[in-house]
């Protein structure tokens, strides 16, 4: 192919130069083609997920998949399972939230070009992209093990999940600070910290809260750590000191089963936890995407 | 202000700030050591909880193909065979489709059309992988078993090598159908890496090639893949350590038998798959979970080593 491009320059012979410039076009042309193609199965995939989700989980919905409980036969529901969910993703929120918010901070505001710094960013973004379920493992190991199940160890192994994401958000979202903002309020007089919370934060929100949003929407659905941490819970279960529920593991129970009605329960627990994980990505996607 | 005065408010101000800009940072710098030791603990619990299994079985376990819970025999081939071959051909489906989708909304999508179409790939990304799981379940494998696996087993018939890859019977689930759901799983991360990357090409450089006459896959082809190249491979390095520890999507399309065997329509397991499904009948202080843990630590190395090489080919561009 590069040989031909040196060969398109201005040629002797014009059929030459002409069969070779539509060989090129029409290379070019199948090319495009295949890249819209990938396009259209990438979307295709998407739209199939979404089409079986609505075909398979819409029939099932109804007022009692919030209000009942998981149990077999035509009555059941997911209210506990999606109680579970709420509090262990708000938990796991609330813990990793600060942790990884003040990691990103020291990253980008103390630790410039320090082994540390550069320690701990690597460190995170292996914790990024580490297989979940090793996390799970970890948690069981030393919260679970012996102890039993609790909807806390849940929490934390889906908190470990989020502190690398809000680190990263918080890391980026505070380098695109401009200086000029930072030593107006050092020159105010404000110690760093308070430049730090009161005009970095405030200026950063928007990415930060995105990073936030996003982390949630990944660990709502999330199934790896919770199986041996949380374990999944029949009934309904405020105590998170006690196995607990939660959407995915009830998917991942019924999905499998030979009964009918607790298969369709999966597929509306899988309808729920999707449209919802979808909904929160758009949200931080397109409402808090910042107005350049 | 009279001189006097000055001294002690000014000391015990800045007295008052030295101190709360010591707990902040002191909050930040340990909250990154907390990170560390995060990563620490979770190397060092693995490998605790792993080292009976490493005692019993010795180098051994990484080569033994038996997994037999009644005779307490345990070995970490088959899963980790598993793991690497699915991941392996997992990048072999994905990458193609993510250059397509990266070439298309970089270069070929109108300008107003990228945006949705750019939303909607990283919205399959956020699909969680349970989802992946049933859909593969009950859609990808009926739709292989039906109408892919045939006409592959019949049109390979008497043809050597492929023959061995591809037999029958078509039952849907299995190794290949698994590596087709986690290419499914891994394309958007492909893609918008190499869309964020292919972004990085100084236009000047595509103007001029555009300028001397270029079409635009030839534009690609010799301006924007060798300027990226090294941060696409990272990209999909890191899709690759994606791969390798997906659990839910696999465990449920996989086929679940500890047996290694060419035949890519036959059934498999991985590292994730089988500590999910063995795990609930692993005692405490039981040599099964401590297999199972001894898995997931060869799981981490794997990943690892996968994501920092990862790592290392993204960084020289992510600094530029």
């Amino acid at each position: 192919m590069s040989a031909s491009i040196t060969a398109a320059g201005p040629s002797r012979n014009a059929k030459v130069a002409n069969q070779l410039s539509r060989s090129r076009h029409r290379t070019n042309s199948i090319v495009k083609a295949l890249c819209v193609l990938a396009t259209v199965i990438g979307l295709a995939f998407l739209g199939s997920i979404l089409f079986t989700l609505i075909e398979l989980g819409g029939g099932g919905l109804s007022a009692k998949v919030f209000t009942n409980i998981t149990r077999t036969g035509p009555d059941g529901g997911l209210a506990n399972a999606i109680v579970g969910t709420l509090l262990q993703t708000a938990l796991g929120t609330a813990i990793g939230t600060p942790i990884g918010l003040m990691v990103g901070t020291y990253l980008s505001e103390y630790s410039a070009g320090s082994t540390l710094g550069n320690a701990v960013r690597f460190v995170s973004d292996m914790l990024l992209s580490a297989p979940s379920i090793l996390i799970g493992l970890f948690v069981y190991q030393v919260m679970v093990g012996g102890r039993g199940y609790t909807g806390i160890a849940g929490a934390v192994a889906l908190a470990i999940i989020v502190i690398p994401i809000v680190v990263r958000t918080t890391e980026d979202m505070l380098r695109l600070i401009p200086t000029a903002l930072r030593e107006a309020a050092v020159a105010l007089g404000a110690p760093k910290w308070k430049s730090i919370v009161l005009v970095c934060y405030p200026a950063a929100l928007d990415g930060i809260a995105t990073g936030v949003l996003l982390a949630i929407a990944r660990v709502a659905g999330e199934t790896a750590p919770l199986l041996f941490t949380s374990f999944g819970n029949s009934y309904m279960s405020l105590d998170m000191s006690a196995p607990m529920a939660s959407l995915p593991l009830a998917i991942y129970q019924f999905a499998g089963q030979p009964d009918a009605d607790l298969v369709q329960l999966a597929w509306v627990g899988a309808l729920l936890i999707t449209f919802g994980v979808l909904a929160l990505n758009i949200v931080a996607r397109v409402v808090l995407r910042p107005k350049s | 202000m009279s001189q006097t005065l000055v001294p002690p408010r000014k000391a015990a101000r800045s007295f008052k700030s030295l101190s709360g800009d010591a707990i902040f940072s002191f909050l930040a710098a340990a909250s990154g050591v907390l990170v560390l030791l995060l990563l620490g603990g979770i190397i060092v619990e693995l490998f605790i909880g792993a080292l009976p299994a490493f005692q019993a079985f010795g180098l051994d376990f990484i080569w033994n193909v038996d997994w037999d819970p009644n005779q307490a025999i345990f070995g970490a081939a088959v899963p980790i065979y598993g793991t690497i071959l699915t991941s392996v051909i997992a990048i072999l489906i994905a990458v193609p489709v993510a250059f397509g989708i990266a070439f298309y909304l970089t270069e070929l999508a109108p300008n107003w059309f990228r945006r949705p179409v750019g939303t909607a790939v990283e919205l399959l990304a956020a699909v969680p992988s349970i989802i992946y799981g049933m859909w593969g379940l009950l859609v990808i494998a009926p739709f292989m078993a039906q109408y892919v696996q045939p006409g592959i087993i019949d049109a390979v018939d008497g043809i050597p090598l492929l023959e061995t890859l591809f037999q029958g019977p078509a039952r849907g689930k299995g190794v290949f159908t698994a590596a087709l759901i986690l290419a499914v799983m891994i394309i958007p991360f492909i893609a918008a890496t190499m869309r964020d990357v292919f972004m990085t090409v100084p236009p000047v450089f595509k103007e001029s090639a555009y300028g001397v006459g270029c079409t635009t896959w030839e534009v690609m082809r010799s301006i924007v893949i060798p300027y990226t190249r090294v941060s696409v491979v990272g990209g999909i390095m890191l899709a690759l350590g994606r791969a390798l520890g997906e659990t839910m999507a696999v465990t449920f399309v996989i086929g679940n038998a500890n047996r290694i065997s060419p035949n890519l329509f036959g059934s498999g397991a991985t590292i994730a798959s089988l500590v999910a499904l063995n795990f609930g009948e692993a005692q405490q202080g039981s040599l099964l979970l401590s297999s199972l843990l001894a898995i997931g630590f060869i799981l981490f190395v794997i990943s690892f080593i996968v994501l920092a090489i990862s790592r290392a080919l993204l960084k020289p561009k992510a600094v530029k």
